[in-house]
Formats: structure tokens, C-alpha cells, sequence
């Protein structure tokens, strides 16, 4: 399904809510779910009931948020990003591309066919969502860039400026949050720029107006409200890496078997189930196995 | 410890403040159970109509706000103590019974949110929660900490217990250590409210350790005026 920008006519104008909370188009499903459970074989049977993913409710998607600049608790995101604006918003693409620029917002999205996809969101807190997005691969914009063939990381930072992200104001993070991909990652065809979900323009607490998605990872793998992308030759630093490297690392893919130190992560809980559910291998997407082939996922966690 | 004057200046109107038990059993007894009421409520309400009284992740919620109660009342029981010292209540000694046990309910009631609603009594779980994550051990000695307090907290008990008694709910100071660290090692990333639980206690027991100083002072001096 092709949108124009949701700046232009807003999705939700063309694809009611209704509609999307009876679509079943999860990308990846079904396969996915069926090679992990066969991982699992001990598991599966005592898995609770799962074969069904639900939309998690917009209300839930856009209260339970963990984007500490703006607040600690789940519910300051939507609380004090009141008032945020994202216009006018510029994107700087430095590193190792072949020629920097700096982009407004506008010019950056409107190239790229606006698609809809809904996908899992896996908290590295235990706690998982489904959510419709809206945005564009990330491969496309990559290619648009440019970069050199020296360049095997792409790093993307948020906005750094306390005085509209209230939350930097105390040194919970290193600000401004960062984060990176290795560029293979970046281009693979489930990675994605997002710039809405439900069919609306993203709010400042999902990341507005311009944040990655990288389903197949843990949440606090995206960069929200991006300024600046960079490309780079050696691994960067992650923010939550910088913080506790212990309990946080650079690929931070959803595995069912490597637990954080303070608990396990063979198991979620879905917003809005009573049930926990079991937590699949790449959270249910196998299709990226082959990025990580050769890897040992207990070290690079 | 109670010849000592008191230390600070107060208008006799303070120092006199001193309501009717059977007014404040009651009205304590039923403060303390609101918040587990509230809690309760918003939960049920929550889990059976998703209302989001407690946010999109409900039994997380309640897990953390029974959790931080039994800090709150533990924390009740020890400011008993220094408030009687300071402000001579002597009337608050007949609650402190009341706010140490209501810590014990308030505790119960967070480890069955986490048994029951949280990992929905998955023993393995529970059990490798216990043994591989410190924080939960932790906590899990805490609580335990409590039992043989609330056990020994009957007049029958006290009396039993004579002189051991008073070094036997010493051990309420272990429990809120604990309780604390429980705390700190829960967090992800933000300390602000386990570190304000540690100021409040590091208070609660400054004070204690000043008074102990006065004392030995005085117990000093005494000797020397007679």
C-alpha cells in the first residue's frame, strides 16, 4: 500500500483505525513463529496461547513509552513532550558518505514511497508490543546517501536540547542518546525510517519526527528524533552500551536465550495480556538469521 | 532515654498533641489499608476492563507501588522512635505495631504480585529468579526478615520474649537495608526513589546514632557533677 506523506493527508483519512485492527499483515509471521517454536521444542508446549497478534491499542502505543528525554516514567513521554515541535527539524549526513549534506525534514522523506508495515516491538524490559507504522526502508535512504566503501557502521543521534527534551536536563544518559548498525543490518529490507503509525504523523514521544525501526532487535535499539546520521569505519558506541556495558551490548537482538543479568528474556508480556508470551528467536524474524551467521550471539548480545 | 530533655525548643501545644487512641487506631488502620484498596481496585479494574487506572502495564504497576508501600511503612515504623524523642509522642509507641505490620502486608502482597500476576506462579522461573537474579534474592531475604517479626509482634509474644524482644526486631533494620539495596539493583537506569527511601533511612538512622552519643555523653558527664 503506496501513502503520500502523512504531513499531506494523514493515512488514517484513506485506512480507517477499524480497518487496521482487523488487518493480519504482519510481515515475517507465521514462519517465523512456527521455526522458533520448533527451536524450542520443550517450550512449545507449554507456550501460552500466541498464534495471534493483536494491535496494540493506539492509546497504549503512544502513553507506555521509554524515551528518557522526556522522562523516566512510562507515561512523562506523553506528558512533556507537550508542546514539541519538530518544524522546521534538519537531518546532517556526515562520515563516510561521498559527500555531506544536510537535509530539512521535508526533503529527506518526500523522495521515498511512504509503506505501511506492522510489526512486533520487543522491550528489552520484558514487555512487547504490535504496531502499525509507517515509513520508508531504510536501504533507500542509505543508498541516497552514498557512502563510501570504507563505511561498515551507520550511526544515527538524537535531538540534544534540554530546554524542549526536559529529561536532559539530568544526567540519567550520556546525551545526546545514540545509536548505530552495522550497515549491512541497516540495509536489510526489514529495516526502516519511521514517520508515523495508525496511520498518523509520529508523536513526539514515539520518536518525531523521524525514528529507526529495527523490529527483530530490542526497543532501546532505535534512535529517536534523529538530527544526524553519520557513517563510520569502527563499531560506535551505544548509548546504553556506554552506560552498562554488562547489560547492554551492540547488536542487542531479541533472544529468548541470552537473559539479561536481572531477568530472563525467554518471556514477555504483550500490553494489554494477562498471559506472558514466549519471546521468539529474533522476535520472530528469522529472516535476518544470515546477518549473524558465524556469530556467537551469547557474546555479541 | 527518656530522663533526656528534649532537644529541641517546642511550643507546649505540640509537645501536648496527643489524640485519643481509639480515634487514631482507626483512622490509622484505615489510611493504611487504603492504598492496598486503591491499588487492588485499580488493578482488577484494569486487568478485567483495561482501563489504564495503573497504565498499559498494570501488574508491573501494582508490583512496583506495593513494593515502594512497604518501604513507605517501614520507614513509618522507624521514624516511631526519633518523632517521640523530638516531639515527645509518646502516643505513636501504642501504633508502631500497626505501621510494622501493615510493611509486613505491604510486602506479602508485592511478592504475591510478582508470583502470582508477574511470573504467574511459573515455578522454574521462580525459582531461577531466586538463584540467578541477586536483586530478587535480595529481596526475597527481606521479606523473610519480616516473618519472625510480625510472628513475635503478638502482647503474648513480647512477654514471652522479655529481654530478647528488642534485639530480636533489630532485625527490622536488615530488612530495610535490604529492602533498599532491593531497590537500587531493580532500577534500570534512574535512582532517584531508591535514593530517596536511603536518605529518609541514612536519617532515621543518624538520628539514632546521635542519641546513642548523647547518651554516653551524659552518662559521662554525670558521674563527675555528683
Amino acid at each position: 500500500m503506496l501513502l503520500r506523506p502523512p504531513a499531506d493527508i494523514p493515512s488514517s483519512e484513506i485506512t480507517p483505525e477499524s480497518t487496521y485492527l482487523s488487518r493480519r499483515d504482519f510481515l515475517g509471521r507465521g514462519a517465523g513463529a512456527l521455526a522458533a517454536a520448533a527451536a524450542l521444542p520443550g517450550v512449545a508446549r507449554a507456550m501460552p496461547p500466541q498464534d495471534k497478534d493483536e494491535l496494540t491499542p493506539y492509546e497504549d502505543v503512544t502513553t507506555y513509552n521509554n524515551f528518557y528525554e522526556f522522562g523516566t516514567d512510562k507515561a512523562d513521554p506523553a506528558e512533556n513532550s507537550k508542546g514539541f515541535t519538530t518544524k522546521p527539524w534538519s537531518v546532517v549526513v556526515d562520515g563516510l558518505v561521498k559527500k555531506p549534506f544536510t537535509l530539512q525534514l521535508e526533503d529527506f522523506i518526500k523522495p521515498h514511497k511512504l509503506e505501511d508495515r506492522t510489526y512486533r516491538h520487543r522491550c528489552v524490559e520484558a514487555w512487547s508490543m504490535v504496531i502499525p507504522w509507517q515509513g520508508f526502508p531504510m536501504a533507500d535512504f542509505i543508498k541516497r546517501a552514498e557512502p563510501l566503501g570504507s563505511a561498515k557502521y551507520v550511526q544515527f543521534f538524537t535531538l540534544h536540547d534540554p530546554k524542549r527534551m526536559p529529561g536532559q536536563e539530568r544526567p540519567i544518559l550520556p546525551w545526546p542518546y545514540t545509536e548505530a548498525l552495522r550497515l549491512d543490518e541497516a540495509m536489510h529490507p526489514l529495516a526502516m525510517f519511521g514517520t508515523g503509525l495508525y496511520g498518523k504523523t509520529l508523536l513526539p514521544q514515539n520518536g518525531a519526527p523521524l525514528r529507526t525501526i529495527t523490529p527483530w532487535k530490542y526497543g532501546f535499539k532505535a534512535c529517536k528524533s534523529i538530527v544526524r546520521i553519520t557513517f563510520t569505519e569502527k563499531q560506535p558506541l551505544n548509548t546504553w552500551q556506554l552506560t552498562n556495558a554488562s547489560e547492554y551490548g551492540f547488536y542487542a537482538n531479541v533472544n529468548p536465550e541470552v537473559d539479561h543479568p536481572r531477568w530472563t528474556q525467554s518471556k514477555e508480556r504483550r500490553i494489554g495480556e494477562f498471559r506472558r508470551r514466549v519471546t521468539l528467536m529474533f522476535n520472530g524474524y528469522p529472516q535476518v538469521a544470515s546477518l549473524y551467521g558465524g556469530m556467537d550471539l551469547h557474546k555479541n548480545f | 532515654m527518656k530522663s533526656l530533655p528534649l532537644p529541641l525548643p517546642l511550643p507546649a501545644a505540640v509537645l501536648r498533641f496527643a489524640p485519643p487512641a481509639r480515634v487514631t487506631r482507626v483512622v490509622l488502620f484505615v489510611a493504611s489499608c487504603l492504598p492496598l484498596l486503591v491499588i487492588a481496585g485499580w488493578l482488577a479494574s484494569d486487568l478485567m476492563f483495561h482501563t489504564r487506572h495503573l497504565g498499559s502495564n498494570p501488574i508491573k504497576e501494582a508490583e512496583h507501588m506495593t513494593g515502594e508501600w512497604t518501604l513507605r511503612f517501614l520507614m513509618f515504623t522507624l521514624a516511631v522512635t526519633p518523632l517521640r524523642q523530638l516531639l515527645g509522642w509518646n502516643w505513636l509507641a501504642k501504633h508502631r505495631r500497626t505501621m510494622g505490620l501493615f510493611a509486613f502486608a505491604y510486602g506479602s502482597t508485592h511478592l504475591l504480585c510478582w508470583a502470582l500476576l508477574d511470573v504467574q506462579l511459573d515455578w522454574m522461573d521462580i525459582v531461577t529468579d531466586i538463584m540467578k537474579r541477586w536483586y530478587i534474592l535480595i529481596g526475597m531475604t527481606a521479606w523473610l526478615l519480616m516473618l519472625p517479626l510480625a510472628a513475635t509482634s503478638t502482647a503474648a509474644m513480647i512477654r514471652r520474649l522479655g529481654k530478647n524482644w528488642a534485639p530480636l526486631h533489630n532485625l527490622v533494620f536488615a530488612t530495610v537495608v535490604l529492602g533498599c539495596i532491593h531497590f537500587f539493583m531493580a532500577v534500570k537506569r534512574d535512582i532517584e526513589d531508591p535514593l530517596l527511601f536511603a536518605s529518609i533511612f541514612a536519617v532515621l538512622l543518624g538520628w539514632r546514632v546521635y542519641m546513642w552519643w548523647r547518651r554516653r555523653q551524659a552518662a559521662q558527664v554525670t558521674p563527675a557533677i555528683g
